[in-house]
């Protein structure tokens, strides 16, 4: 099988702070991969360096035959048509209806007749269940009902790609795994390759194939949702079952509560 | 010590005095670049109607009033200096020129920094803060092109033709104090107004500034939208500083643009 992204030794950072260290990782064509990790473990730098948004320091990331490191403007956008991406809090156009958000990439991508943009949005819509809301404006929606918009958004093209950025963020246990499905089954009714980055360890180990663990922007861990589940990796146990404490300490680094409350000295 | 202030006092002249420039040259290179990525607006045109239709909206009650009222005081002001003269009939001369020469271009200018320049930089930073500007470059579609471009052009376009109202609703402000109330012989009024206003150098200089006005003032919303830290504070400050920025550049344009026309322009 051949990997359609293939990332090797990147290191990447915000101003001088590392971010990423050493990352290797590898998506076959037709897989769905998550990549877990807390917040603010570089999960959304990853994904946004996948999607060319963010150039790496070293390193190189692969996504579809492109080097994306010295990547110009047209074959990014032309490598972007074939991708899809659902943003951590939906990003759907404010000023647009849930249907021309909808048919936004056809309108300016394709030339297609505005009766076949028609057809196409409303199965899209009616694939994620909202048909019914082609009308109202994304305000107008609940926070799942934004997600699964968004999902038809991102799969309008029928992209080769797909990456998901903490789609469970913020949603109710039914609305939770709504979405899971939709992600597995669009991932296998196009012959999608998925990224699907979150922290919802539960959700996603019931829908992915592969997981990578991220902790301080180093992969900790890696394996199918089974191998997860049975890692006998402390860090990987504390994550997965939700342990308070464990090798990721509760505290933030700081100095001494002593100190802090000026009891210097007892 | 007192050396010390000094040194600091200079140095932090400037300082700020560089950040002025850095900034005004920034905004320079935006509008450059939005330029170069006009050809969407101008291709599918609907994009900018939309944006004149906003923009015109947003201001049109505003502008009407001001200029009324605006008028009305120069037909006040003006019959009451003129009167010293013996001259009363001449005011519709004084209302017309101050009106299309300056008070036209200048106060709707202002109004329409206040009023929907302030509004697209809100929009383009709201729009940047919750990512709909990078789902939009993930989707191969240049923000520039399709957000930034269609609302340069729609204040570009609105501008004139609201300086131009502005102008007619002050006439008709003028008109109502000196003629309908004070008593001023209407045909005077305008017979001596369509003698004195000559086309070429009052009109057209006229609509030459506002057109100048419409592309500071644009340029000036949308470099600070797009620029806009992506947080509720850095899109307030934005908005704030488009208001501010655009009032100074207004009126520093206008003295550069009167002292040529006044002139002659070689
Ligand atoms: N634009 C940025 N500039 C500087 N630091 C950033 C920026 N974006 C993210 N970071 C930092 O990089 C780290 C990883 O962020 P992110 O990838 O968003 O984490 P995650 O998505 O896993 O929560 C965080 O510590 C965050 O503070
Ligand atoms: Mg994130």
């Amino acid at each position: 099988m051949t990997n359609l992204v293939e990332i090797s030794d990147l290191n990447f950072g915000y101003n001088d702070r590392l971010v990423l260290k050493g990352i290797n990782l590898a998506v076959p064509k037709g897989s769905l991969v998550a990549i877990m990790g807390l917040s603010g473990c570089g999960k959304t730098t990853l994904l946004r360096l996948i999607g060319g948004q963010l150039r790496a320091r070293e390193g190189s990331v692969k996504v579809a035959g492109y080097e994306l490191n010295h990547i110009g403007q047209r074959d990014l956008y032309a490598l972007r048509r074939r991708l899809g991406m659902l943003f951590q809090f939906g990003a759907l156009f404010t000023d647009l209806s849930v249907y021309d958000n909808v048919a936004f990439q056809m309108r300016e991508h394709t030339d297609l007749p505005e009766s076949v943009i028609r057809d196409l949005t409303l199965m899209k819509l009616n694939a994620v269940g909202l048909r019914g809301v082609q009308s109202l404006m994304p305000s107008e929606l609940s926070g799942g009902m934004a997600r699964r918009v968004a999902l038809a958004r991102a799969t309008a093209l029928d992209p080769e790609l797909i990456l998901y950025d903490e789609p469970f963020a913020g949603l109710d246990p039914i609305s939770l795994g709504v979405i899971g499905q939709l992600i597995r089954r669009l991932n296998d009714v196009l012959g999608a390759t998925s990224v699907l980055v979150t922290h919802d360890v539960q959700e996603s180990l019931k829908i992915v194939d592969y997981v990578y663990f991220v902790s301080e922007g180093v992969i900790v861990a890696q394996g199918t949702p089974d191998e997860i589940r049975a890692s006998p990796l402390p860090f990987v146990h504390q994550f997965v079952w939700g342990e308070v404490d464990g090798p990721l300490p509760f505290h933030y680094p700081a100095q001494t509560i002593q100190n802090d409350l000026g009891l210097r000295g007892g | 010590m007192p050396l010390d202030a000094t040194m600091r006092g200079i140095r932090l002249i400037g300082e700020r005095t560089l950040r002025i420039v850095e900034r005004v040259g920034a905004t320079i290179a935006f509008l450059g670049l939005t330029l170069a990525q006009s050809a969407t607006s101008f291709r599918r045109f609907g994009l900018v109607i939309r944006e004149i239709f906003y923009a015109g909206v947003q201001s049109l009650i505003i502008i009407l009033v001001s200029g009324l009222f605006v008028g009305m005081v120069l037909g006040l002001q003006g019959h009451e200096t003129l009167q010293n003269y013996g001259s009363e009939q001449s005011v519709g001369v004084l209302v017309a020129l101050s009106l299309v020469r300056e008070l036209g271009p200048v106060v709707s200018a202002l109004l329409f920094a206040s009023r929907a320049g302030s509004a697209i930089t809100a929009e383009i930073g709201l729009m940047k803060a919750t990512e709909q500007l990078s789902a939009m470059e993930m989707m191969a579609v240049s923000p520039i092109s399709r957000v930034v471009a269609p609302r340069f052009w729609g204040g570009v376009l609105s501008m004139p033709v609201l300086a131009m109202l502005f102008s007619a609703m002050g006439i008709i402000g003028g008109f109502l104090v000196s003629v309908v109330v004070i008593g001023v012989d209407d045909g005077a009024f305008w017979s001596q107004m369509q003698a004195a206003v000559d086309f070429r150098h009052d009109i057209v200089n006229g609509i030459i500034k506002s057109v100048v006005f419409g592309i500071a003032v644009s340029a000036i919303a949308t470099f600070e939208g797009y620029e806009a830290p992506p947080t509720a504070e850095g899109v307030s400050g934005a908005t704030t500083r488009t208001v501010v920025s655009s009032s100074l550049a207004i009126l520093a344009l206008d003295l550069v643009m009167t002292a040529f026309m006044l002139k002659g322009w070689n």
